[in-house]
């Protein structure tokens, strides 16, 4: 087993800001764009930024769908943040694309009825726990995290969200199931908030 | 609820802090770095770097800037001043910009949007346009006309029109930049944000004229902005960030005071 965490390039957006951020907290970390690094690693983050359907395309040809099916059904503590999380439901509008199935449900763009409201959700918005989760320790009332998505999940199953957020209407911004834990905001852009969530993530066992 | 942004924008010439006035008589104020940390841990919500040095032989400095505040300050971080091409935006990027402005170079050559937009994402990309009010006439119907290279070249291309092109062509957000506000610290242009914020569904980021707390709140209500830049205001330490959130929140303005 490699101590390093592996931080999943797939050509889906600036991975520097999320290694460097790991870097902040101690917790070593190197990109890896194939499956065998992938595989070997003992942690992994999957980031990500653009469009669901570039991005299951650009998993697919590099064999990491599977490989990260793979890390996560073995037990591998995994951190999913933004795209990362939308592609982990069953299916995105964006791009009508089938996505890797690690959660149910399916991602959905926002329609909002506010003509003020912006879309992307671009900025920082509080995020409220409704469940307890080790990498969510720490989070108080009033804490925001930043976001940019058009996106958002809608998970079938309640069980698996560990905290939500407000645009217009609440939607889930981080779901678990056992060892792998995913968050639609970015911790490595969220100040000090963030950065504790990735120090819990870097001493994290897998369980809930 | 999706909170309003306070941004610090820090002019950076040949390496250092600047601060200009009406677009000239620009001086260094400090280092970029320092102030950026500081801003960080004081609650800013997010860096806009614009990079003012004259030759271009220069950028290299402005990379390593660029860099040095990525590893120690964890909110978004967006940057511009002469960029070019997809190349210059890469460029950047690798070295920790989340977010990439396009001004000038957009107005001559407006695929360089939808180029960039395709590179590093719409939400990546940010359309800076400084603009100056005159007379209203069949070109300019809004009475808001865009300039170039620095305040310095009028292009006869109506704000309003070029903002929801702009849009069209895939910016993720709009820096509305009045030079007539500009450095006089006597308040944003509440009619021209107010104009464009409500004719787009990308956010508006307003620039220019801030110098006290109450023109960041005019601007994040009347004149409709998602979020208020800063600069000279905090940069000679008249205020600090810290100061300007408290006195938003408790006028209600949603604004994150946790950090």
């Amino acid at each position: 087993m490699n101590a390093t965490a592996a931080i999943v390039d797939y050509d889906a957006g600036n991975l520097r800001s999320v290694l460097r951020a790991c870097h902040e907290v101690g917790l070593h970390a190197q990109i890896v764009g194939d499956p065998d690094a992938l595989l070997s690693a003992s942690r992994v983050i999957f980031p990500g930024v653009g469009a669901a359907g570039a991005a299951m395309q650009s998993l697919k040809r590099r064999g990491l769908d599977s490989a990260l099916k793979e890390v996560i059904a073995r037990g591998t503590p995994t951190l999913g943040i933004c795209l990362g999380l939308q592609i982990s439901l069953e299916y995105s509008e964006e791009n009508d694309t089938t996505t890797l199935g690690l959660f149910p449900g399916t991602v959905r763009r926002f329609e909002l009825k506010d003509p003020d409201l912006k879309v992307p959700h671009m900025g920082w918005n509080e995020v409220r726990g409704v469940r307890e989760h080790p990498l969510l320790a720490g989070l108080a009332p009033g804490d925001e995290f930043y976001y940019v998505h058009s996106y958002f999940p809608d998970p079938t199953d309640r069980s698996l969200v560990y905290a939500v957020s407000d645009y217009e209407q609440e939607f889930a911004c981080a779901l678990g199931r056992d060892n792998y834990f995913a968050t639609q905001f970015h911790p490595e852009k969220s100040g000090r908030v963030g950065l504790r969530l990735l120090a819990a993530f870097s001493g994290w066992s897998g369980t809930c | 609820m999706l909170s309003k942004r306070v941004i610090a924008c820090l002019d950076v010439r040949d390496g250092k802090l600047a601060k200009s006035v009406r677009f000239v008589d620009t001086k260094d104020i400090g280092d970029p770095v320092q102030k950026a940390r500081e801003y960080y841990e004081d609650g800013l919500d997010e860096l806009v770097f614009y990079d003012i040095t004259a030759s271009s032989d220069a950028r290299s400095i402005m990379l390593d800037v660029v860099e040095r505040v990525a590893e120690q300050v964890f909110i978004p971080l967006s940057v511009g001043g002469g960029v070019r091409s997809v190349g210059d935006a890469t460029d950047l990027r690798l070295a920790g910009a989340e977010k990439i402005n396009v001004n000038s170079a957009a107005v001559q050559r407006p695929a360089l949007i939808s180029e960039c937009a395709q590179a590093i994402g719409n939400q990546n990309i940010v359309l800076s346009m400084d603009i100056r009010r005159v007379a209203v006439s069949a070109q300019i119907p809004s009475g808001y006309e865009i300039v170039i290279n620095g305040g310095r070249k009028p292009m006869g291309i109506d704000a309003l029109w070029w903002a929801k092109e702009g849009e069209r062509l895939g910016a993720g957000e709009l820096v509305v930049n009045s030079i007539d506000a500009d450095g006089t610290r006597d308040g944003y242009d509440l009619t021209l944000t107010s104009l464009i914020s409500r004719a787009v569904r990308i956010p508006v980021i307003a620039s220019g004229g801030a110098g006290k707390p109450e023109h960041l709140y005019d601007v994040l209500t009347a004149g409709a902005a998602d979020a208020a830049l800063i600069a000279s205001m905090v940069h000679y330490g008249d205020y600090r960030v810290s100061e300007l959130k408290q006195y938003l929140h408790d006028r209600h303005v949603k604004i994150r005071m946790s950090w």
